[in-house]
């Protein structure tokens, strides 16, 4: 299970963007953390991905610290799938970045292989998502945060990614982090929601957003 | 030309494509948007929905005028009944339209607040400038920041302020309010709703579903190069019987608060978010 205790973090020497944050998510468990935009939510994903270094707590898996050379069992996927590949990467090489996939994973994505010679800059957002989900559907990843996963995209992409994911979950035991500011989505994907506010103790000046 | 008067905005069958060489100095056209008609009237919010990168945005950019030198356009757009040209769009474009681009990317970074608020219409404009920051509620100062020093929110109503100062009859807004939370969205169109029942007309370009059906009146769904369907949002309801084509039924059960219902193919399970879709149906690729 993930353990997120007592972080704090913020950028440089700027305002604290998370104060005392702590939760945990119980293996295959889902979790949705909902809230207005400000609250820090996606810092906070990429905090417990393993991305930044809180500057005080710690964020522990299963009792020790995530690895941080080998295939980490906590996956992100970004809002922006554009900014999660590298351009100058052809699909199939992200694809594969971390080794083989099930070839049902890639079916049921709806991955196509013609897109494999592809450039990102020549895929729809829609299936540029569908390949970031699915190079992390490997047993390895035991905890997915799903960072306004589908919030770029129409309702039937939506609804296709997160069907797909909520299957594989349920069947792997993959738990899942899911961030959102979207109520309707949250009661779906979760089986347990937790508002941004009540999570993270700062001071949110909203004038400004 | 047009019977009803109040009709602002007539674009029929438009087309947009791009002129390009490939590498082999062979000239080819791509086809962004391939029909695409819309109808706007005073005091009514038009949104036109479709997928991130589906080239509605181009829409706006052939009403102002303001497409690349290698778009070759096709179909007819009308202003108040009277045929659009090159010269009259540039007459109208910051006067009686204003474009509210999709970001803070569109204001020019070397240029203070103030005078691209005031735009074409000058300094003159200075109060009427003050009165737009009081209403979009930004504070005094802004006028003199730079576009990098503004945060999104507050990028976003100095692009609504140019709305307001222009006094323009017609708003074409694209993409107001990507990644604003939904409170913070609803804000903004709630400003695009006061407009509108103040005798305006809003062109609202969006990928949002969701926001549509909170402000518009009318909504148009747009596909892979066309307008599938234009319906009133009191059609978005139900399980969406009132709704013709079966993409837009689609995409509204596919909401989460409508039941992130999916179709899957009979034959080879896939499902609906992969299908083909044309102007009057939609199925899955493998039905050949």
């Amino acid at each position: 299970m993930l353990e997120v205790k007592n972080i704090s973090f913020r950028y440089g020497g700027g305002p604290w963007i998370l104060k005392d944050v702590s939760l945990s998510v119980a293996e295959g468990e889902r979790v949705a953390i909902l809230g207005p935009s400000g609250y820090g939510k996606s810092t906070l994903a990429k905090v417990m991905a393993g991305y930044e270094r809180p500057a005080s707590g710690a964020v522990l898996w299963n009792g020790a610290p995530l690895p941080a050379r080998e295939y980490c069992p906590v996956q992100l996927i970004y809002q922006h799938p554009e900014k999660a590949l590298n351009p100058r990467w052809k699909m199939e090489k992200s694809l594969y970045e971390a080794g083989p996939l099930d070839s049902e994973v890639l079916n049921e994505m709806g991955i196509r292989s013609i897109w494999y010679g592809r450039w990102p800059a020549e895929l729809s957002g829609g299936e540029l998502q569908r390949f970031c989900v699915a190079r992390v559907m490997r047993p390895g990843t035991r905890l997915l945060i799903a960072d306004e996963m589908t919030t770029m995209l129409d309702a039937l992409n939506q609804a296709h990614i997160w069907n797909f994911v909520l299957n594989y979950a349920k069947r792997h035991r993959m738990g899942i982090v899911a961030i959102t500011h979207n109520p309707a989505l949250a009661e779906r994907v979760a089986t347990r929601i937790i508002r941004i506010p009540e999570l993270n103790h700062v001071e949110v000046d909203r004038s400004n957003l | 030309m047009n019977e009803d008067k109040h009709m602002l905005l007539d674009v029929r069958h438009l087309s947009v494509g791009f002129e390009s060489y490939n590498a082999r100095l062979e000239r080819a056209t791509f086809q962004a948007i391939a029909d695409l008609s819309v109808t706007l009237s005073a005091g009514d919010i038009l949104a036109v929905v479709g997928s991130s990168g589906s080239g509605k945005s181009l829409l706006a950019h052939a009403v102002m005028g303001i497409l690349p030198g290698n778009a070759r356009t096709g179909g007819e757009m009308f202003y108040r009944g009277e045929a659009m040209t090159a010269e009259t769009k540039a007459r109208l474009r910051g006067r009686e339209i204003a474009f509210i681009p999709q970001s803070v990317a569109f204001l020019d970074p070397l240029m203070r607040v103030d005078s691209q608020v005031c735009g074409v219409s000058g300094k003159g404009q200075y109060a009427k400038m003050r009165e737009a920051f009081a209403h979009f509620g930004l504070k005094p100062g802004v006028e003199k920041l730079y576009p990098f020093q503004l945060s999104g929110g507050m990028a976003r109503r100095v692009l609504l302020s140019t709305a307001y100062v222009a006094d323009a009859e017609l708003i074409i807004a694209d993409e107001p309010t990507p990644g604003l939370d939904l409170e913070i969205a609803l804000e903004a169109l709630k400003d695009f709703r006061v407009m509108a029942d103040h005798g305006k007309a809003v062109l609202l370009i969006t990928h949002d579903i969701d926001l549509a059906l909170r402000v518009a009146d009318t909504i148009s769904i747009f596909y892979d190069g066309r307008v599938v369907e234009t319906a009133a949002v009191s059609s978005f309801s139900g399980d969406g019987e009132g709704l013709k084509h079966p993409y837009s039924r689609a995409l509204f059960r596919a909401l989460p608060q409508n039941g992130f219902h999916l179709d899957r193919c009979s034959r080879c399970g896939s499902s609906s978010a992969t299908w083909v879709v044309d102007e009057r149906e939609m199925r899955c690729g493998c039905h050949a």
